[in-house]
């Protein structure tokens, strides 16, 4: 790869915005193991160059909508890990007060409409935040994360015909992972690339490199001229790939069955985005080598921080039930 | 008797159906691992055939179910959580909901929509929503919610040999839980409520995880000379009027308790029925014990004080001591 014309503040900014994800995830995994965190926890490593690299072409009033496995979404678009974690620990100090958890996390003021827990759920709404920024003549996109599971959601194809029909600033990044859940995107399609599709509701199809994010990033940013110049909406579909299970724990109701060989694994680790990309600002000597280091510290201690900030905030009052009902 | 658990259960009822009538199939997503065990182990058995798994495309899959069922088959569709119910929703409302009637009668729908309802996985509003009450509302609709392993294959049973569709719940925190399961073939019929505890002072009626929460009530209630009886209804449509009434008269006491948003739950349909037809048995107003009315929230704290509690069903019990 080569992306010289991608100045070095942008690579940098998107290295810190990867890093913070793999901390936050290999936390929260942590946590989930040591049995800290209620519910199920889908983690997002191996596929941070996707929201890192798109979310760094994007401006504060963009927005983005998320899935189940929203983590990583929520700190590219510039999320605070602190009320993050505590929304996952179900504190009070949380982002939805505890009401919402990993797989509800919002962040309204940052443009982030909220993770999702339905599949395919949140892509419509991103043609809402689309026709909202095309009616207001605003400079304004609005972009959504889904699966490859979810675009074989009704949701995804009326969406994009929506949009499209309606020529609106909306971007649509598939993530292809190449599993919904424990199923092969092989066995849920007849197609090899998800981006294919974008024809049949006339608008581009992009298939990028998920796991180089300044690829991504490229890909994004014209993605973005594109509909802020008014030319409509765009199919981006990142090739990635989760380095772990689909939600966390899941060895406990696989009960020993197997679904994703170890080569194939073993295959997608060597993709890490994290390590190509430390390689490759390595190998240009873009950044020194202990800059990424402090950098690294700088991000385990905010963790450590925020950790204790969940741990030590107070539960919800039992009364806040009522709370954020009606206005 | 053999112990089981309540999935077990579940999984014992599709293996014996499907060896028995070769049109029983079972489709959904990752039918074939099983996310709930409860189809688990059926594809080594019976194959790709009759163990498809599906792309996420719920409704789809519902109306390829109703498809299936209106010329032959007899599908069993697996939608994991109650709330995935609500994409499948308009084939299950404007078709396999209305096909019978609508058509004259021409067809029939024998489709079992299955999936586990309710809260307690901590997994915030979109895994956590009870879904029967939805279906109620539906007249060519029939609704199971049981309460036990058990219970939850004999009904199973029944309802995959059902002509007519069949929304078939699971409660969701009753997974693990275990009982006594026979190894003989049994069924259990739909539409005919059980009596969980006998009793003479208060009715308690309920379904689903919610039995527990009012045996736990009755049990309390016993220390103090309270002698309730514990209705389980199992199927809530079309539902055991008759049992509730018959003990209604003899208790003048109703108490009913759902895991549901209050507003035209299932609790809003038996306490209407009560207070029209046994009217004149009741000593005091009927109860209804639901939901806070409030979205599901994450937090174990909060979701713990939305859904009700022993407590709650022991100051309803109260009110009609009163
Ligand atoms: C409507 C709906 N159907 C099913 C599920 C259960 N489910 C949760 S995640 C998931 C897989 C989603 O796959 P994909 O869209 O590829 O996202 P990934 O998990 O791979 O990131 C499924 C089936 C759900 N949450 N919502
Ligand atoms: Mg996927």
């Amino acid at each position: 790869m080569d992306h010289r014309d991608i100045p070095i503040d942008v690579i940098l900014d998107i290295y810190t915005r990867i890093l913070r994800i793999r901390r936050f995830e290999e936390e929260v995994g942590k946590l989930f193991r040591q049995g800290q965190l209620p519910g199920f926890v889908h983690l997002y490593i191996g596929e941070e160059a996707v929201a890192a690299g798109v979310c760094a072409a994007l401006t504060d009033e963009d927005t983005i909508i998320s899935t189940h496995r929203g983590h990583g979404h929520v700190i590219a678009k510039g999320g605070d890990i602190k009320r993050m974690m505590a929304e996952l620990f179900g504190k009070a100090s949380g982002y939805c007060k505890g009401k919402g958890g990993s797989m509800h996390i919002a962040d309204f003021d940052i443009g982030m409409l909220g993770a999702c827990g339905i599949v395919g759920g949140g892509i419509p709404v991103a043609v809402g935040a689309g026709l909202s920024a095309w009616y207001s003549a605003s400079e304004r996109v609005s972009l959504c994360f889904f699966g490859d599971g979810a675009a074989n959601e009704g949701s995804f194809h009326e969406s994009l015909n929506l949009a499209s029909a309606l020529n609106l600033p909306v971007i649509f990044v598939c993530e292809n992972n190449q599993y919904g859940e424990f199923t092969p995107a092989s066995r849920a399609m007849n197609i090899e690339d998800i981006a294919a599709r974008a024809a049949g509701y006339g608008i581009p199809g992009i298939i990028a490199d998920g796991s180089d994010a300044l690829e991504m990033y490229r890909i994004a940013t014209a993605a973005v001229q594109r509909a802020r110049a008014g030319q409509g909406p765009t199919l981006i579909e990142a090739k990635t790939h989760r380095s772990g299970g689909h939600a966390e724990g899941e060895e406990a109701f696989l009960a020993g069955q197997q679904y994703r060989g170890e080569a194939e694994l073993a295959q997608a680790r060597a993709k890490d985005p994290l390590r190509l990309l430390h390689t490759y600002v390595a190998e240009k000597d873009l950044i020194p080598a202990d800059q990424l280091e402090s950098l690294d510290e700088g991000i385990t201690r905010a963790l450590r921080e925020a950790v204790a900030f969940a741990r030590e905030s107070p539960l919800p009052e039992v009364d806040s039930i009522y709370d954020d009902l009606w206005l | 008797m053999p112990r089981k658990t309540y999935i077990a259960a579940v999984q014992e009822a599709l293996a014996e159906e499907m060896r028995r009538d070769p049109q029983v199939l079972l489709i959904g997503e990752d039918v074939r691992i099983g996310v709930f065990a409860g189809t688990r182990g059926l594809h080594a058995e019976f194959g790709d055939k009759r163990v498809i798994d599906t792309p996420i495309s719920e409704l789809a899959v519902a109306g390829a179910g109703i498809g299936a069922a209106v010329t032959g088959l007899r599908p069993v569709v697996d939608l994991m959580f109650g709330t995935f119910m609500f994409l499948a929703f308009d084939q299950i409302a404007n078709q396999a909901g209305a096909m019978r009637y609508m058509y004259g009668g021409q067809t029939n729908v024998p489709v079992v929509f299955m999936t586990q309802n309710g809260a307690g996985s901590s997994a915030g509003h979109h895994h956590s929503q009870s879904v029967h009450q939805f279906f109620m509302n539906m007249p060519q609709i029939k609704v199971v919610l049981p309460s036990t392993p058990y219970d939850v294959k004999g009904l199973l049973k029944s309802a995959i040999r059902d002509e007519n569709p069949v929304i078939f719940l699971n409660s969701l925190s009753l997974g693990g839980k275990r009982g006594a399961v026979p190894d003989e073939e049994y069924l259990v019929p739909l539409g005919v409520a059980d009596i969980k505890r006998a009793g003479n002072d208060v009715s308690i009626c309920a379904v689903g995880s919610a039995v527990y929460t009012a045996l736990s009530a009755a049990n309390a209630l016993a220390k103090e000379g309270i002698d309730a009886e514990v209705i389980d209804l199992r199927t809530l449509s079309p539902w055991d009027s008759d049992a509730v009434l018959e003990s209604v008269r003899k208790t003048g006491r109703f108490v009913a308790v759902d895991e549901s948003f209050p507003t035209c739950s299932a609790a809003s349909e038996w306490a209407a029925t009560v207070a029209e037809r046994a009217f004149h048995d009741l000593k005091a107003p009927v109860q209804r014990v639901n939901n806070k009315d409030v979205p599901v929230p994450f937090s174990p704290v909060l979701e713990k004080a939305v859904l009700p509690s022993a407590e709650d069903v022991i100051a309803a019990v109260r009110r009609t001591l009163e």
